[in-house]
C-alpha cells in the first residue's frame, strides 16, 4: 500500500501541490484526471523522489520514501513510465533493458525477455539508441517495456496514452494489464482523454485541481462530467473531500 | 635498441589495440628509430619516410605539397629535421582488408620527435588504417610534432584512426592536411582519452573533386589539467562534394578544451553537417566551442547543432528511475557521450577501444 498524507509541494514560492492525500491500495488501479498545470506529474514526480516534497508524507511497504534517492524508490518496487522520455546519445535500447534486468552490459536477451520485445512489437529498436527518432508510440512501448522489466508492484504511469495510436495503445495496455493482474500491482494512471480505460480495468478515478484533490469516484462518470461541465465544476463536486482516501 | 627493448615497445603499442604481431602490415617507430616496416599486403606499400624518399625521387613532389614548411615554427621544425613518420601508398583498384598499423612512440627522455607522414590513396583503392601515438614513461617532458599530408584520388576510399595516449607534460603538434579527388571518401576518426600537457590541431580536409566526401569525428576526453584544442575543417571545392564534422568533448578535473570545426561551402551544389557537443562534469574544466559554418556559393547547403552543458537532469533521473544511482547513472551518460560506434572502426579494434573506455570510465 503506497500512502501520501498531507502533501504540498512548491516550486519558488508556487504551490504546485497543497495537502494530498491519497493512497494506493494493492491490486488496485486509479486515474488520475485533471487540467494541465494542475500538478498531476508532480505528484507522480514527487512520489518517485525526482521532486523533493515541502511537507506531508509519503510511505509505502513500512518504508517512508520522503527522503530517498530515486533509484532507492525504484528498488522498493516503484516504477515511472515518464510522460517524455528523454533521448540518450550511444545507450541502445538493449542496454537499458539489462540497466532494468540489473545485468551486465552486453547480455543477450533471454527468451522470456525477447518474447517481451516481440509483443511490444521493438525487435528492430533493440540497437538504437534509446528515444532517438523514436515516434510518440515507439517511445511509450519502449518505456512500458522497461517497467515491466523491472517488475515493479506500483506503477506510475504519466500519460501513457498521449501520443500513441490506437495500435500502440492496444498493445501497450494487452502488457499492462497481464502484469497488473498476474502480479496483483497498483498502478496511478494519468490520463486526459481517458482512452486507456477502453483497455485497462481502472478501479478509481481523481480529479487534481489547482494541486488538490477534488473529487473520486469511478472513472467513467468523471469523464462524463468532464466533458459535459468542464473541470471547473470540479471544485463545486458534491464528492469534494479535502482527505481522499480509496475506501 | 636492443631486441629486447624492441620486443618490449611492439608490445606496449598492443595498448592501443594495435595488432602488429599479427597479420597487419604496420610501422612502428620509437622516437627517430624504426623498429618496424612490415609489409603483408601486396596491394599496398608502407615504409619510413626516409627509406620511401630514397627509393621514390617523386616523392619530394608531394611532401610539403599541402602544407606550408614555413606555416610555424613546428612545422619549420620538422622540415629541417625529418626524424622519421610512414610512407603508405595504397595501389591504384587495391582492396586491403585487413587494418594497417602504424604507432610512433616516444621513450627518450626530453625527446622532440619530429615526423612526416605521407599517405596516398591511389585511384579506386580502399584501406583502412589504425595508428597510434603514445609515450613511454607518463611523467617525462616530450613534444611530438607529426606533419601528415594525405592524397585521396579519384574513386579511393580511406578510413583513417587516429588515437592518441600521451602524458600530463607531452606536447603535442600535429598538422595534417587532406585532398580528396572525384568519388573519393575519407573518413578520419579522432580519439583522445588521457591527459596531455598541451595538445594543438586543426586539420583540414579540401574536397577538390565531384561527388567526394569526407567524414572528421573526434571522441575528447578532457583530463587533469590538459590543454586541448582541436579542430576539423572541411573546404567543400566541388560540384556535389559532402562532409560532415562530428565532435564530442568531455571535460574534467581542470581541463580545457578548444572544440572547433568550420565547414567552408564553397560549391554550390555543395552540403555539410556539423555537430558539436560538449559535457563539461567539472566546476574547474572548461569547454570552448568554436563552431563556424562559411558559405561563399550560392546554394551551398550548410547546416550545424551544437550543445555544450552539463549532463541533463531528465536523463540522470530518467536512469535512476530504472534502477541505477547516481554516479553509476552518470558513467552510462558518459559512455554513451562517447560512443565508439559513430566511427564504424574494424570490430577488434573498436572493441580495444572501448576496454580503453571502460578504464577511463572506471576510474572516474
Amino acid at each position: 500500500m503506497l500512502e501520501i498524507k498531507n502533501l504540498s509541494m512548491e516550486i519558488e514560492g508556487k504551490h504546485i501541490l497543497k495537502d494530498v492525500s491519497i493512497t494506493l491500495e494493492q491490486g488496485k488501479v486509479y486515474a488520475l484526471f485533471g487540467p494541465n498545470g494542475s500538478g498531476k506529474s508532480t505528484l507522480i514526480n514527487t512520489i518517485m523522489g525526482i521532486y523533493k516534497q515541502s511537507s506531508g508524507s509519503i510511505a509505502y511497504d513500512n518504508h517512508y520514501l520522503d527522503d530517498k534517492q530515486i533509484d532507492q524508490i525504484t528498488r522498493l518496487g516503484i516504477s515511472m513510465a515518464f510522460q517524455h522520455p528523454p533521448e540518450i546519445r550511444g545507450v541502445t535500447l538493449h542496454d537499458m533493458i539489462n540497466i532494468c534486468l540489473k545485468r551486465k552490459q552486453g547480455t543477450a536477451l533471454d527468451q522470456k525477455t525477447k518474447d517481451l520485445v516481440t509483443r511490444l512489437k521493438l525487435d528492430s529498436f533493440l540497437k538504437r539508441e534509446i528515444n532517438v527518432d523514436f515516434s510518440g508510440g515507439e517511445r511509450k512501448r519502449a518505456d512500458m517495456l522497461q517497467i515491466l522489466l523491472m517488475k515493479p508492484k506500483v506503477l506510475l504511469l504519466d500519460e501513457p496514452d498521449s501520443g500513441v495510436d490506437i495500435e500502440s495503445l492496444k498493445t501497450i495496455c494487452k502488457e499492462l494489464q497481464d502484469y497488473i493482474t498476474k502480479n496483483n500491482a497498483s498502478a496511478l494512471i494519468i490520463t486526459h482523454q481517458g482512452y486507456i480505460m477502453d483497455y485497462i480495468k481502472v478501479d478509481l478515478g481523481c480529479v487534481l485541481f489547482n494541486g488538490s484533490i477534488r473529487c473520486y469516484k469511478d472513472p467513467r462518470e468523471i469523464i462524463k462530467d468532464i466533458s459535459t461541465k468542464g473541470y471547473a465544476e470540479c471544485v463545486d463536486c458534491p464528492n469534494l473531500t479535502k482527505d481522499v482516501g480509496t475506501k | 635498441m636492443n631486441d629486447e627493448e624492441v620486443k618490449r615497445i611492439i608490445e606496449k603499442t598492443q595498448t592501443l589495440g594495435l595488432n602488429s604481431d599479427k597479420d597487419a602490415s604496420s610501422y612502428i617507430l620509437a622516437n627517430d628509430e624504426v623498429l618496424l616496416e612490415k609489409n603483408q599486403d601486396e596491394g599496398l606499400e608502407i615504409l619510413d619516410i626516409r627509406n620511401a624518399l630514397k627509393k621514390y625521387d617523386w616523392l619530394k613532389d608531394y611532401m610539403f605539397k599541402l602544407i606550408d614548411a614555413n606555416k610555424d615554427e613546428f612545422t619549420k621544425s620538422a622540415y629541417d629535421n625529418l626524424g622519421g613518420g610512414y610512407f603508405i601508398r595504397i595501389k591504384k583498384g587495391a582492396k586491403v582488408n585487413i587494418p594497417i598499423n602504424s604507432c610512433l612512440l616516444i621513450s627518450k627522455k626530453d625527446f622532440v620527435q619530429r615526423v612526416h607522414n605521407i599517405i596516398i590513396a591511389e585511384e579506386g583503392s580502399t584501406a583502412n588504417i589504425l595508428t597510434g601515438c603514445m609515450q613511454e614513461h607518463n611523467m617525462e617532458p616530450y613534444t611530438h610534432i607529426g606533419l601528415s599530408e594525405f592524397f585521396i584520388e579519384k574513386g579511393a576510399s580511406l578510413n583513417f584512426t587516429m588515437i592518441h595516449n600521451w602524458g600530463n607534460m607531452t606536447k603535442v603538434r600535429p598538422r595534417t592536411k587532406a585532398v580528396v579527388k572525384e568519388g573519393g571518401s575519407f573518413v578520419s576518426n579522432y580519439i583522445l582519452l588521457q591527459p596531455v600537457k598541451d595538445i594543438q590541431a586543426y586539420p583540414i580536409v579540401d574536397l577538390k573533386g565531384a561527388d567526394s566526401k569526407a567524414v572528421l569525428t573526434s571522441l575528447i576526453n578532457g583530463t587533469s589539467d590538459s590543454l586541448i584544442d582541436i579542430g576539423s575543417g572541411i573546404n567543400l571545392l566541388a560540384d556535389n562534394t559532402r562532409g560532415e564534422v562530428i565532435s564530442r568533448v568531455i571535460t574534467q578535473d581542470e581541463s580545457t578544451v578548444i572544440s572547433r570545426s568550420m565547414i567552408h561551402g564553397q560549391n554550390e551544389t555543395s552540403k555539410a553537417h556539423l555537430e558539436c557537443r560538449g559535457l563539461i562534469l567539472s566546476n574547474k574544466s572548461r569547454i570552448h566551442a568554436v563552431p563556424e559554418l562559411i558559405a561563399s556559393a550560392n546554394g551551398t547547403d550548410l547546416s550545424h547543432e551544437a550543445a555544450v552543458g552539463k549532463i541533463a537532469d531528465k536523463e540522470l533521473q530518467y536512469l535512476m528511475a530504472r534502477g541505477l544511482d547516481k554516479d553509476q547513472s552518470t558513467s552510462v551518460i558518459v559512455r554513451g557521450f562517447l560512443d565508439t560506434n559513430i566511427m564504424g572502426l574494424p570490430t577488434e579494434f573498436k572493441e580495444k577501444v572501448d576496454e580503453m573506455m571502460d578504464l577511463v570510465h572506471d576510474g572516474m
